[in-house]
């Protein structure tokens, strides 16, 4: 009786020391490699069909058009690991450049109230994205209501707000601090090339890192349990949505720079966009699960595959539908493929 | 109680075995839950299925219920052949599972769960009323007290399991599973569920009753099976099968004959807890105790005994209306936070290890070294290699299976995950250990193995609180204080006789 016990034991002991710890790390991290076979194999497909689609214009453009999405993906990304969910991120987008907009533009053409000088206009938008996260984690985590339904609201109200101040037109005319990030160029890339790379560096650092990343993880895959081993499950997942409202307001300071203006429907529609390059990525609408880098090669690969048609020359009529079926596939794809169940 | 259906045998010719299960093989990829086992009960009898976590009771139950087919060998109930895998009418009219996780939905009403599906005949459309009659007397003919009204969430887990039962009955089964029932019920509440089962199997019930409470075998079976390492290992009436011999076929070891497992009681100290007057509204009044260094104190009671509301203050996830808690001589702040008591010393098991204890998704490491992410820091950084040696000597030490701190505690079996939290709350050395039910749904050589850690911890002077009414338990203690309906009523000191401890539960006054 006793033999087959110890043999039991001494069967698994060799079986789990050593060398199969490497190889279940390298599974685990495979997952968050899944879409970079078919971003290499569009990038190669591309620049065999269309040699003007190999040159490093191509890139820098295309990575400089999907910088605020990126920041966005990086926001929702953060939210949806530590099990919540923030659909008012597209309106922050709007309203945060809109609001330091409507404060420093000169009064006349604009419909600015010229009421603090155009130095503070960053400042000023990045204070109501933070503001606007608050607000959503006070409704979330103090008054407990659900994530989706809060945000919602959100949404509808910020775009209202946005709409209101600026009377449903442009803003336009901005500000050198206001236009900086999005057409400087620091070391002959883009600024917000690098303002992206970076906020995805130091998301992947904190993530995997420090004690704050890992706790997200926690309290997104249960959050009671992380609650009993200490975690300040409340406070953590209210500055979660703090930091998705900052880097919101920071995605609409670059595309406003980008454009040279605000418009009142700045990132209006774009936050499914949003979900979906997260979710392809490999974060879990469940909480608890995925990688910032899944999360870049979710916004890459659909970015990717409409350059491709851009170069095809699909007319934009079908973009929204080849937007759609595109998510659709990629997800059918790894259903098919990985088995994951849980996005 | 009334007799619906399926009357009495009428005697003569024995009947054929409710359930001949003969070389049942299952394989998992590369494990073998299931290794040519039988299972033979015969009609009227109340069955037992005992093995440790991980002996194959649970696939065998997916295989008797008709979610899984075997690889090999043949179920045969009552002398038929078993029904073709995808007709459940038939297998629910057969064979019934009441299972640890509820199998009722909880926005329902108790009349809708009764009748998910078949609310009303097909192509008709639902008749509330109707429906509630038929549930009222499908109830009063089972003579479960329950209104069929209620939403099911509001029931509690001892109604829940009458529902559940009543339903499987209202099929036509006649032949009930139940796994695990008592894990989540008091003293009282699994007497009554005694008495129904006797009242059922009197009316020609079958049952196979799983559980990891030897006493419960005793009192209620009439045959037991035991499985080891997925085989078969032994069937016996109950009467054959000495305590300790039971044992020795569930483990594979010689058990040794119940000794006293208490380390040598502490030397007088200065309490590492203590606890004044405290009052949580609804729960618990004026509770007051202390607990020393390198003393095990039980905190017992049944259910609404008040004594989880006192363990969920002392450990910081509940806050007191009134009193003190004080760790080391140091007051504790009113407000729940459990960082602050993780600080001031104090590991806990939580009540609920699915609820509380751990994150399903994350690896054994991460759930290990939760509470203690400053260890493994380095100028805020967290070192992975620190994880995984810290992980390592805790798989060591509480001898967790698999033995791969980066495998996800989701694929843990029971006992394995109790252990994982088990060594969450040790992991930070606490001086006060506070143990929620530890022992709850795991099986004997894991309990023994958590239950050893508390006494090393014991043994090197950490106070340990042990919250549970599992009287395997409260051995280990010095000392038990029992709470009665939110109030203590009394201490057991040294040597005291389990019934003496069970009176007290039940609010029996003590004699002394």
């Amino acid at each position: 009786m006793t033999d087959i016990l110890t043999a039991e034991r001494e069967g698994t002991d060799s079986a789990a020391r050593p060398g199969s710890r490497g190889v279940t790390i390298t599974l685990a991290r495979l997952r968050d490699f899944a879409l970079v076979p078919p971003i290499i194999a569009i990038v190669v497909v591309g620049s065999i069909l269309y040699p003007a689609f190999r040159t490093q214009a191509t890139f820098t453009d295309l990575l400089s058009t999907m910088a605020w999405i990126a920041l966005l993906v990086v926001a929702e990304s953060l939210i949806l690991i530590s099990g919540k969910m923030d659909l008012s991120l597209e309106s922050t987008v709007g309203l945060a450049p809109g609001v330091a907009a409507w404060l420093t533009l000169p009064t006349g053409i604009n419909h600015g109230l010229h009421l603090v000088p155009g130095f503070f206009a960053v400042p000023i938008a990045l204070a109501v994205g933070a503001v606007i996260g608050a607000i959503n984690g006070f409704l979330i985590v103090r008054l407990r209501i659900n994530a989706f339904i809060v945000t919602l609201g959100m949404l509808i109200t910020l775009r209202g707000v946005l709409t209101g101040i600026s009377h449903g037109q442009t803003f336009f005319g901005l500000t050198g601090s206001m236009m900086y990030l999005g057409s400087a160029s620091w070391l002959g890339l883009p600024a917000s090339i690098w303002v992206v790379l970076i906020t995805f560096a130091i998301g992947i650092f904190v993530l995997a890192k420090t004690r704050v990343g890992r706790s997200l993880y926690a309290i997104g895959g249960n959050v009671d349990a992380a609650r009993a081993a200490g975690i300040r499950t409340d406070r953590v997942v209210w500055t979660v949505l703090i930091i998705g409202g900052l880097l919101a307001a920071l995605a609409g300071i670059v595309e406003a720079g980008n454009l040279a203006s605000v418009t009142s429907n700045l990132g209006s529609g774009r936050i499914f966009d949003v979900f979906a390059a997260a979710v392809i990525g490999g974060v879990s609408l469940n909480g608890g699960k995925g990688s910032l880098f899944g999360a870049f090669t979710g916004v890459l690969l659909l970015n990717l595959i409409f350059k491709v048609l851009t170069f095809a020359g699909v007319p934009d009529q079908w973009f929204d539908f080849l937007n759609g079926a595109v998510i659709l596939i990629v997800l059918i794809g790894q259903r098919i493929v990985g088995g994951r169940t849980d996005t | 109680m009334s007799l619906p259906t399926t009357a009495s045998t009428t005697s003569g010719t024995p009947r054929p075995p409710v359930v001949e299960a003969a070389g049942i093989t299952k394989r998992f990829g590369a494990t073998t839950a299931l290794d040519g086992v039988d299972l033979r009960v015969e009609p009227g009898t109340i069955h037992a299925l005992v093995g440790r976590n991980g002996a194959g009771k649970s696939t065998l139950v997916s295989i008797l219920t008709g979610l899984q087919e075997p690889d090999a060998g043949s179920v045969q109930f009552s002398g038929q052949p078993a029904p073709p895998l995808g007709d459940r009418t038939a297998w629910r009219s057969i064979v019934a599972c009441v299972y640890q996780k509820s199998t009722i939905i909880p926005g329902l009403s108790v009349a809708e769960n009764l009748f998910v599906n078949s609310q009303a005949a097909d192509g008709h459309l639902i008749r509330w009323g109707d429906l509630r009659r038929k549930s009222a007397e499908l109830l009063s003919a089972w003579d479960v007290d329950v209104d069929v009204r209620t939403r099911a969430e509001a029931l509690t887990v001892e109604q829940r399991q009458l529902v559940e039962i009543a339903r499987s009955l209202s099929k036509g089964a006649r032949f009930i599973i139940l796994d695990e029932p008592t894990a989540r019920l008091d003293a009282a509440a699994v007497d009554r569920l005694f008495t129904r089962i006797r009242a059922l199997q009197q009316q020609g019930v079958t049952f196979l009753y799983i559980s990891h409470h030897l006493h419960e075998i005793f009192e209620l079976c009439q045959n037991v099976t035991v499985y080891r390492d997925a085989r078969h290992i032994v069937t016996a009436p109950i009467g054959d099968l000495p305590h300790a011999e039971l044992v020795g076929a569930m483990t594979g070891e010689k058990a040794a004959e119940a000794s006293d497992p208490r380390p040598p009681a502490p030397a007088p100290d200065a309490p590492v807890l203590s606890v004044e007057n405290l009052t949580v509204a609804g729960a618990c009044e004026d509770v007051s105790f202390e607990v020393r260094p390198g003393e095990i104190v039980g905190l017992a009671g049944a259910g609404g005994s008040g004594k989880f509301a006192v363990a969920n203050t002392i450990v910081g996830l509940r806050r007191p209306d009134g009193g003190t808690v004080q760790v080391a001589g140091e007051r504790q702040r009113r407000r729940a936070d459990v960082a602050h008591r993780l600080k001031a010393g104090i590991g806990f098991v939580p009540e609920d290890r699915h609820h509380e204890g751990f994150v399903p998704g994350l690896s054994i490491a991460e759930n290990i070294t939760m509470t203690v992410p400053h260890r493994l820091e380095r100028n805020g950084v967290l070192s992975s290699r620190r994880r995984t040696d810290m992980a390592t000597q805790a798989i060591d030490r509480l001898d967790i299976v698999p033995r791969r701190p980066e495998q996800p505690v989701a694929e843990l079996s029971g006992g394995n995950q109790q252990k994982v939290v088990m060594a969450r709350a040790l992991a930070n050395e606490p001086r006060l250990l506070v143990l929620m039910t530890p022992t709850a749904g795991v099986d004997i050589k894991s309990k023994q193995t958590l239950m050893n850690a508390a006494t090393e911890a014991a043994r090197a002077h950490t106070g340990v609180l042990v919250v549970s009414d599992d009287l395997d338990d409260l051995r280990y203690c010095h000392r038990v204080v029992i709470m009665f309906r939110g109030r203590v009523v009394g201490e057991l000191n040294g040597e005291w006789a389990d019934q003496q401890l069970v009176a007290a539960m039940e609010g029996i006054e003590l004699t002394s």
